[in-house]
């Protein structure tokens, strides 16, 4: 299957999109959780997703990863389809999910967390009789490093403070070494300091990968300096730089006309 | 010599010795009767390793074990039935039902190499397509628990329901059967099955172990942990489920054909409901995720009860009962959980009686402790 | 014709039983997503409270009492089984709530116990635990506060309970050299409860024989079920489960009391096993065992509806009724006599009560397989996180 080329608001290039949802309707027994939305995302970009509580944010993700079959609507990756596909092929395939909250396995020792991200081969086979290769040992040691729990590397990760678990999830998403990485929330609850080292490190993933971000912290998205998305009710309701977003009449009135005004900064 | 009796290498050739020692032992020392009560506990406590393979890594409480338990016991126990007989005859059960043919699943049980593979090998297909029916699902939980416990009635309604094909509620005799040429209930061969069933229990244990210790226990851990989160990382956990719980219907397999052999019977009865609750208390008293405890809770527990019905057999079940209790509410870890994470020690600080303070060179290789060090010197810089 | 009516009460009557039995454990499991293995025990109390009503009415001048005394068993069979459940709830299963298995494992001790009580209890047995019991709470009330306080007091919380348990069990054991003091209450045998006379016959609808034990139990349930659907539909504390199912956080925001609303919704839900267990001594003799025989065939039921659905439990309780009076009569035979030959060895194959049940539960795993939430799922966004 081929798809039209698009305009990458980031580039401006001419390139297939690496992912595109194509009139998405999710339905939760009449509820549309997610109305008719359309998407783009090309190769390299880095996007950050805003919306109001229950504009359907975690949704998308839900339908993205495989996790939520669609009502109605495609998803395609590659020009491929993912509607029906199962969570852990869709994974395999290249894309990397990170929760909202922190998810790691807590009776597992952080290195232990990464060896099973960077794993190539899954099957519990492989898992029994392969051995992790000397590459891959590396990765996990300097990923370890990158983020800081060299030294807490040997203990289970269920003491790790809470940044030190979203800091432990992103590694192992990077592990994971997806095309396109779906990061939900990754700063809630950090501290300022935590947010600008996360927002550099994703500005650093993007260009090898695609990254996309669901956020409420408007000044970490500012931080992005990425376009943005806003979703409303299930659907897009505009995209463009954050300035630009900022002005649209329609955001402010679903932000600051709905919503508590103290979101929207 | 010196390094032969530090703490580390003792740690580790010291229950080696301590099970020769038993092995050789233990037959002169006990008599008969409890020699055969050891075998048969420690036969369980191979059916107990699954069940710490199963619930204690990967989180499925399975409640019917006793299916695979009770297959892996009717395997042995129709072969011993077939072997005692002069070639034509049939086993002696049937004519009381008017049975004239041997039923033809019977037949490959006159082989005594089938029979060696049917004994893990069914409890292990029966069980792998039970599991891949229910995790496909992503039946998990309790449902799981409640399915498993549904299927074990089945299996049980169905024993016990036909005379005609396997003697019903009767169960299948082995004791007259020779094993090797040898009376299978005689003191010998029972010595001979106790050192077997000695030496399986600790192949099993191994097998738990190389399974548990590398990446794929990581996996069942991790399927413990967050299924999901595994699930999105690219792993398929149903493989994974229904591999352990495959392996796990093995194990019991085996644990049921050892403990028909030294008890001289299998019946429906190992697929009572209770039988299969039972098991999962061995493993939560010895202390689930660890391989070791469930081992000894097995041993440990049946050999409280064996001691307990001989003396106040109306004591048991409230024992029983208040076992199920405790464990779960004070020591979810169970007797080595407890013991690893320094239990006795807290015992001791409680009578006002620590263990000597002691500076170990270990302290400094401590991940913690470094951290703190390097924090330090960062400060003073 | 008649053999369709045949079959739908005979089904029907099974199923009702189903319905008692399992409507407790709907409240239980579907309200609260509590297991509780017990709750057949609870029905095992219902049946010995009935047995023990019948023996206090059957002479003496109680007697006017005894073509009703079925109806004076019900609400004390209620209240019963319900006191026990609340007391399980307070003690055990509160400390539990989020760790269903560990629900599990602990509500099965406590029917292992429940089941042994019937058994051995005995006067000298019953003193001997009141002894223990007011030892074991009344030992710390001796001692002086701050010992409580000391970092050994859990040793001493051991050594008092350990004190009442051999204090208890020495006193029984002295007590039951007393012979009328050790005769067991109930012993380990079985009991039977002689129905009044009316709940004994049956009516005849032409070729239709119906037991009228079978009627009864029938509108027991039908009455029990509405009294169900209006407690929770219409009453306040109803609303307040309801609310605490669906947003415990909230509903403790709200005011709303959430550990009163456990404590009796479990009441609630174990008081229906009471009652069920008043119904299933009409059917014949009943023994401390009960409980295991309802137990998987009660949880079958309400997973198959759909946990936390009252209609699905009932559906699927007639549902599997009727299946198994089917499969378990053999009556395909008598509609289709001329049935191939392989068929009909299948037919009668099933064609036994423990055969239908093996055939009717295959069936329900196999339904499990294409709607894994049962009959009647729970809609909405509520998925595993």
């Amino acid at each position: 299957m081929t798809t039209a080329p698009t305009t990458s608001p980031g580039t401006g290039a001419t390139v297939p999109p690496l992912l595109e949802l194509r009139g998405v309707s999710v339905s939760f027994d009449g509820f549309l959780a997610l109305n008719d939305l359309n998407l783009r995302l090309a190769p390299g970009e880095l996007r950050a997703v805003i919306g109001p509580n229950g504009a359907g944010k975690t949704t998308f993700l839900d339908v993205i990863t495989g996790k939520v079959r669609p009502t109605s609507g495609e998803v395609l990756f590659r020009g491929r389809s993912l509607v029906g596909t199962a969570e852990h092929r869709i994974a395999r395939l290249g894309i990397g999910r990170k929760f909202q909250t922190p998810r790691v396995y807590e009776n597992l020792s952080p290195r232990r967390n990464l060896e099973l991200a960077v794993s190539r081969r899954c099957s519990p086979f492989d898992l029994l009789f392969g051995r992790l290769d000397a590459t891959a040992r590396d990765r996990v040691q300097h990923l370890l490093g990158v983020v800081g729990l060299e030294l807490l590397a040997q203990q289970p990760a269920g003491g790790l403070s809470h940044g030190q678990k979203q800091w432990l999830e992103i590694a192992m998403l990077v592990a994971q070494d997806p095309q396109l990485l779906l990061v939900d929330e990754p700063v809630a609850g950090l501290t300022d300091e935590e947010t600008e080292r996360t927002a550099d490190l994703l500005r650093q993933l993007a260009g090898e990968h695609t990254v996309l971000v669901i956020e409420h912290d408007m000044e970490f998205i500012r931080d992005l300096q990425s376009p943005v998305t806003v979703l409303h009710e299930g659907r897009v309701l505009c995209e463009g730089s954050m300035d630009q977003v900022q002005s649209d009449p329609q955001v402010i009135e679903v932000y600051l006309g709905r919503e508590s005004e103290g979101e929207f900064k | 010599m010196a390094e032969l009796f530090s703490t580390r290498t003792l740690g580790r050739w010291l229950p080696w010795l301590l099970i020769v020692l038993a092995a050789l032992l233990l037959p002169v020392l006990l008599p008969p009767f409890r020699l055969n009560l050891l075998g048969r506990f420690l036969a369980l406590g191979i059916a107990a390793l699954g069940i710490d393979l199963i619930w204690g890594f990967t989180g499925l409480l399975s409640l019917g074990q006793g299916i695979f338990f009770a297959l892996g016991g009717y395997a042995l126990g129709m072969h011993l039935q077939l072997q005692a007989l002069q070639p034509g005859q049939l086993p002696e059960f049937f004519s009381l039902y008017g049975v004239k043919a041997l039923p033809a699943f019977w037949q490959p049980f006159h082989s005594a190499l089938f029979t060696l593979f049917a004994i893990w090998l069914i409890p292990a297909l029966v069980a792998g397509v039970l599991g891949y029916l229910v995790f496909r699902n992503r039946i998990k939980g309790v449902y799981f628990s409640i399915l498993t416990q549904a299927a074990l009635l089945v299996f049980f309604n169905f024993f016990n329901g036909q005379q005609k094909l396997i003697n019903g509620t009767n169960g299948l005799k082995t004791d007259t059967a020779r094993i090797l040429g040898q009376l299978a209930g005689s003191d010998g061969m029972q010595r001979n099955l106790f050192w077997l069933t000695l030496v399986l229990v600790i192949g099993a244990f191994l097998l738990c172990r190389w399974l548990t210790g590398g990446r794929f226990g990581d996996a069942l851990i991790a399927i413990r942990d967050d299924e999901p989160r595994l699930r999105f990382t690219g792993y398929n956990p149903t493989a994974y489920k229904t591999v352990v719980f495959a392996v796990a219907g093995a194990l019991a397999g085996i644990s049921g054909a050892l403990y028909t052999v030294q008890s001289g019977i299998v019946s429906p009865q190992y697929m009572a409901v209770p039988f299969s609750i039972e098991m999962v208390i061995w493993v939560a008293v010895g202390g689930r995720g660890t391989l070791i405890g469930a081992v000894l809770g097995a041993v440990l527990i049946n050999y409280a009860k064996s001691l307990v019905s001989e003396a106040l057999p109306e004591t048991w079940l409230f024992i029983q009962g208040g076992l199920f209790l405790l464990v779960v509410t004070a020591l979810p870890d169970g007797l080595v959980g407890w013991w690893r994470s320094g239990g006795p020690g807290r015992i001791r600080a409680m009578v006002g009686w620590p263990a000597p303070a002691a500076t170990y060179p270990e302290l400094d290789l401590d991940p913690a402790v470094q951290a703190e060090k390097t924090e330090w010197q960062g400060g003073g810089r | 014709m008649d053999l369709f009516f045949d079959t739908l009460f005979n089904g029907m009557a099974i199923g009702s039983v189903l319905v008692l039995a399992a409507l407790g454990l709907a409240v239980v499991f579907g309200l609260m997503g509590v297991i509780n293995m017990a709750h057949g025990e609870l029905m095992m109390i219902g049946a010995y409270t009935t047995f023990v009503v019948q023996n206090l009415v059957k002479n003496g001048p109680l007697e006017f009492l005894f073509p009703i005394y079925i109806l004076v068993a019900i609400p004390i069979a209620f209240l019963v089984s319900g006191l026990v459940g609340l007391l399980l709830e307070k003690t055990v299963i509160r400390r539990l709530y989020g760790r269903p298995l560990e629900t599990l494992l602990a509500t099965w001790g406590v029917s292992l116990i429940l089941q042994q009580f019937v058994r051995s209890v005995s006067t000298a047995f019953a003193l001997g635990l009141v002894l223990a019991v007011a030892v074991g709470l009344l030992v710390p009330r001796l001692l002086p506060a701050r010992w409580g306080r000391q970092r050994w007091a859990p040793l001493l919380d051991l050594g008092r309970w350990l004190l009442a348990a051999l204090l208890g069990i020495g006193l029984a054991s002295l007590l039951g050299g007393v012979r009328v003091l050790d005769q067991p209450w109930f012993s380990a045998r079985n009991i039977d409860v002689t129905a009044p006379r009316w709940l004994r016959g049956s009516i005849d609808l032409g070729a239709l024989n119906m037991p009228v034990a079978r009627l009864f139990i029938l509108a027991l349930t039908a009455l029990a079920l509405l009294a169900v659907v209006w407690f929770l539909q219409k009453s306040v504390w109803g609303m307040r489960i309801r609310a605490v199912t669906q947003n415990r956080a909230m509903s403790d925001c709200l005011g709303i009391p959430t550990e009163r609303v456990d404590a009796l919704t479990f009441l609630v839900g174990s008081g229906l096993a009471g009652v069920a267990g008043v119904a299933v001594t009409l059917l014949g003799s009943v023994g401390p065992n009960l409980g295991g025989n309802y137990i998987v065939d009660c949880f079958m039921v309400v997973v198959l509806g759909g946990v936390g659905k009252l209609l699905g439990t009932v559906v699927a309780a007639l549902g599997i009724g009727i299946l198994s009076y089917v499969i378990g009569s053999g009556s395909l035979l008598l509609v289709w006599p001329a049935m191939p030959s392989a068929l009909n060895a299948l037919v009668s194959f099933f064609a036994t009560t423990s055969m239908a049940k093996v055939l009717v539960f295959a069936l329900i795993v196999l339904f499990l397989q294409f709607r894994p939430a049962g009959l009647f799922p729970q809609k909405g966004r509520m998925v595993e996180a």
